[in-house]
């Protein structure tokens, strides 16, 4: 393991933490509150301690896909440690435990919140919460990567650590201006929906925050009563904006090009739009009776779907009081998630297709046993060993979900609460049903099941392995130096 | 540049490693998913697998905007066939690997008719190379700079040899001979010496000097300097082919040695004049009946580098001949240049080290004013070769006076085509050419070289 490079790594993320850190900073500065004093020192703190980690240069570059896994477990832990300093020196939030639950939710996108009022927080604070989903929705080593010189494999395993999807795909040959391509486009979205927000009636403040909170797909709002309270032309605008940034940027990119016959073709895309219209008219016929038009009806139905399969977490609704047909359809959402390679978390549909490929594939082969099957996926054909991670993956990802809800019941609240909590955290959707629900909070929690939920929340983000990676045996031995050392002395 | 490599065998990979370095945005594909999956973990390159000659694959990989297209499959014809179509659909520059002997006489009209930029053949360059290497064995190795008017040679100081304990500025005042040298690799290290550097035993000098007084240095210093008189050349494939037809032109006597009968039969067809012999040249017997102990110059070329590496030591032990080796596939460069085996010859580097050449000419017309480029030892030196403009900042200061950077050495100057190795009184004119020796790879302008 080759610990220097990560050092550097590491400092680098917290150098660009601090820098983050002086955005509400200056918001503070702006409304002349007395917590943008704490973000400024907090930000001035981070940023020494990253310039002092980078000062001695990695003297082996030495770097392979162990050291990416770790480098970017290690960060997304590091990043929410020091994020949650300044919401607990500001005294809104009661404990450490409760701001680091709190930061965690805002970089791994989930939107899930301790606090029962969220209007009483600070101007400063409340952008802080919002931008670290925009920081975490395309992922903070990928914009290290864009803006720094990192070597091209090193780059790679980060990118692979870090990136949501089955496999990763790049969309130019260089991983740097891959990741200023995908880092464009979501600033393009976010911008789009500024705009388009404050055309709506908004103020800068709220556009500004609400577009940061939909881009990353995140969830955190301004007012207790999430979007509800807002125009309803402020929930159509979400509502797209919610749908677009769960897409597949690599689609983005196609129309970049130039290219839209592949973009309309992608089977990832489709199948994702299917499923939202689909759940939103089920659902929209099943709260008919509820509300004035069927109109209103299906755009109630669409906001719900489309927050919760992007895993945003916004809601217009009290999905809670829903019947109980609809309320399914939200919690098997939950499952699906966003697609790849967009800024929301869940399973992921592709994920998902492959694995009802193969398991199609293997009913076929017990009628025709001797039939050679291989899973395709945009007319080409998935590689075995991304099939194989996949099904893997599904089973983690059961086996955490249990262990988890297991743990969540010591506390003695009911099942719908447990399971839904977890799902909503592990899959960075923020909502849940009962407690957790689009009108309560994770606040009531023991510590341990905070603790276990902030855990649930990276690894969901970082998609299971790179965290699981952190316990694997052997994972902390083995400097990469030491094998170096013994190399040179074969040539001596 | 946007650059596309069709083919991920070993010429393939090393061109991808070392474009990528440079900066280049690089796609590669191949057939073989595998190989692609190798080389896009290892490298920032973009890996498509598909056959490289299709046009759908080749707009996937972007041909419409990419600058250049490098088919280097083991296949001649698909590597022109990828070209083509590049060239229809893209319009871009194209070079093509074409290494069969058949096609070896009507390179020119291929590239003329078919529009190819460039074609290259790794087994006739390293043929070359090592055709070079006997003309003169003492050499570890030999590179022509200049338009061949300056030769640039690697050698490996033995014990005995005076220069030994001698410091750089005391070699002109005792051996008056008007030669440089300009890289030193003592183990690991790589040194751009001064005047108070002291060589030492075992040290590799790189010597720059116009054939001429190279021959007259060597002879100063009691090394042989005359070309071999025979060769013994183990294994039929290509190189060996193209190597026999330049030894037979130099008049050096050739013995080959092959394993497969029919092909030998294919081999006196083709090189008349050569002695082929059939059989299994790791047979001890053998050799020494064909007279390995006598022959001046062995050079193994079988298609398996571990086989190559061991005749190559074998003759060390029982002859006193010029070894050459080819190494093709391995990579434990340190490791093999630890083990004597004479001269090493990697064809993927030859061949890589010329379209690199190519490919920063290509550049050159955006902006540097680099005139070639030459890779020593292993690729750790580089020797660029700049012509002179107005705004140098090297122009009229003699040399001595003149801050270099570290790492950093004048080779050669041509004035007016006239070669001259620099002295301190020595001052560089507007239209010279200039041959800068340095350990920091990627120059690309006259700027970089002065503080």
């Amino acid at each position: 393991m080759n610990y220097s490079m990560i050092r550097y790594i590491l400092s680098s993320v917290l150098g660009f933490e601090g820098l983050f850190l002086l955005l509400p900073a200056m918001v503070g500065g702006i409304y002349g509150e007395k917590e943008g004093w704490i973000y400024l020192a907090v930000a001035a703190g981070s940023l020494l301690l990253g310039m002092l980690g980078r000062i001695k240069k990695p003297e082996s570059s030495v770097f392979y896909s162990r050291e990416g896994f770790m480098a970017v477990s290690l960060s997304w832990i590091i990043l929410s440690l020091v994020g949650a300093v300044p919401l607990r020196m500001t005294g809104e939030f009661p404990s450490y435990i409760d701001a680091l639950f709190e930061t965690i939710s805002g970089f791994t996108t989930t939107g899930a919140s301790v606090l029962s009022s969220v209007e009483e927080l600070a101007r400063c604070t409340a952008f802080w919460r919002c931008f670290t989903h925009w920081i975490g929705g395309m992922g903070v080593l990928v914009f290290i990567m864009a803006i720094l010189p990192l070597s091209g494999s090193s780059s790679l395993h980060l990118m692979r650590a870090e990136s949501p999807g089955p496999s990763v795909g790049k969309l130019v040959p260089k991983i740097k201006s891959t990741a200023m391509i995908l880092y464009g486009i979501y600033i393009i979205i976010t911008f789009c929906e500024m705009i388009a927000l404050k055309i709506a009636g908004m103020s800068l403040f709220e556009s500004m925050t609400l577009a940061f909170s939909t881009a990353g797909t995140g969830g955190f709002g301004l007012v207790n009563s999430s979007i509800a309270s807002y125009s309803l032309a402020v929930q159509i605008i979400i509502t797209v904006f919610m749908l677009l940034c769960a897409i597949n940027f690599n689609v983005y990119y196609l129309f970049l090009i130039r290219r839209p016959k592949e973009a309309f073709l992608n089977e990832e895309v489709r199948s994702f739009l299917l499923i939202v219209f689909v759940s939103a008219a089920l659902i929209a016929v099943n709260i008919r009776a509820d509300y004035s038009s069927i109109f209103m009806a299906f755009h109630e139905a669409l906001f719900q779907v489309a927050s919760i399969i992007s895993t945003t977490g916004f809601a217009t609704a009290d999905f809670n009081l829903w019947p109980e047909f609809s309320k399914m359809i939200l919690v098997t959402l939950m499952f699906v998630g966003a697609c790849a390679g967009s800024t929301g978390g869940g399973f992921k549909v592709s994920r998902l297709m492959i694995i009802f490929r193969s398991v199609k594939n293997e009913i076929l082969s017990v009628t025709h046993p001797r039939s050679v099957q291989k899973v395709h996926m945009d007319g080409r054909r998935v590689p075995d060993n991304v099939v194989k991670t996949a099904l893997c993956y599904l089973a983690t990802y059961i086996l955490i979900l249990m262990a988890s809800v297991l743990v969540l019941s010591i506390d003695g609240y009911d099942m719908t609460t447990n399971v839904t909590a977890v799902m909503a955290t592990f899959n960075n959707i923020g909502p849940g049903l009962n407690m957790v629900g689009p009108t309560g909070n994770f606040g009531d929690f023991s510590i341990l099941s905070k603790i276990v939920l902030m855990f649930d929340m990276l690894v969901g983000r970082l998609e299971l392995f790179p965290m699981l990676v952190l316990f694997a045996p052997g994972m902390w031995r083995i400097p990469a130096r030491k094998a170096e050392k013994k190399k040179s002395g074969m040539n001596l | 540049m946007k650059i596309i490599i069709v083919g991920c065998g070993n010429v393939g990979a090393t061109l991808a490693e070392q474009l990528s370095k440079e900066g280049h945005d690089i796609t590669v594909i191949d057939t073989r998913e595998q190989l692609v999956e190798n080389i896009s973990t290892s490298c920032d390159v973009l890996g498509i697998v598909g056959n490289g000659a299709s046009f759908s694959v080749q707009s996937e990989a972007g041909v419409g905007d990419a600058d250049l297209l490098i088919a280097v499959t083991g296949q001649d014809e698909l590597n022109l066939l990828c070209c083509l179509i590049a060239k229809k659909a893209g319009g871009c520059h194209t070079i093509a690997r074409v290494g069969n002997p058949v096609y070896s006489r009507e390179i020119s009209f291929i590239k003329e008719e078919l529009g190819l930029s460039m074609i290259i053949n790794p087994q006739l360059a390293a043929a070359r190379e090592m055709a070079r290497l006997l003309k003169f064995p003492s050499a570890l190795q030999v590179d022509s700079f200049a338009k061949s008017r300056v030769d640039l040679v690697n050698y490996r100081l033995e014990e005995s040899n005076p220069l030994c304990n001698m410091k750089l500025k005391d070699m002109g005042s005792r051996l008056r001979c008007d030669v440089l040298i300009a890289v030193v690799e003592r183990g690991e290290e790589i040194i751009i010496p001064d005047g108070n550097f002291e060589l030492k035993a075992k040290d590799t000098i790189s010597i720059i000097g116009n054939q001429a007084k190279m021959v007259e240095f060597f002879k100063k210093l009691g090394v042989p300097t005359a070309a071999a008189k025979n060769a013994m050349i183990i294994g039929g494939g290509r190189t060996s082919i193209y190597l026999t037809k330049q030894l037979l032109d130099m008049g050096i006597r050739v013995k080959i040695i092959e394993r497969d009968e029919k092909h030998c039969e294919e081999l006196t067809e083709m090189l008349p004049k050569a002695m082929i012999i059939c059989g299994d040249a790791t047979d001890k017997e053998l050799l020494m009946e064909e007279g390995l102990m006598e022959t001046e110059a062995f050079v193994a070329t079988t298609n398996f580098d571990e086989e190559n590496i061991m005749l190559a030591l074998f003759a060390k032990s029982c002859s006193k001949a010029k070894r050459i080796t080819k190494v093709h596939r391995i990579s434990y460069d340190e490791i093999i240049n630890n083990l004597d085996v004479g001269s090493i010859v990697y064809p993927k580097y030859i061949t890589a080290e010329s379209i690199i050449k190519y490919v920063r000419a290509m550049k050159n017309s955006i902006g540097s004013n680099i005139e070639t480029l030459y890779r020593l030892n292993d690729n750790r030196v580089e020797a660029v070769e700049f012509l002179i403009k107005e705004d140098a900042p090297v122009v009229g200061i003699p040399l001595q006076d003149l801050k270099l950077k570290p790492n950093m050495l004048i080779g050669c100057i041509t004035h007016r085509g006239k070669v001259t190795i620099p002295k301190g009184q020595s001052v560089i004119e507007v239209g010279d050419t200039v041959i800068i020796i340095t350990t920091t790879a990627g120059l690309h302008d006259i700027r970089d070289v002065v503080r």
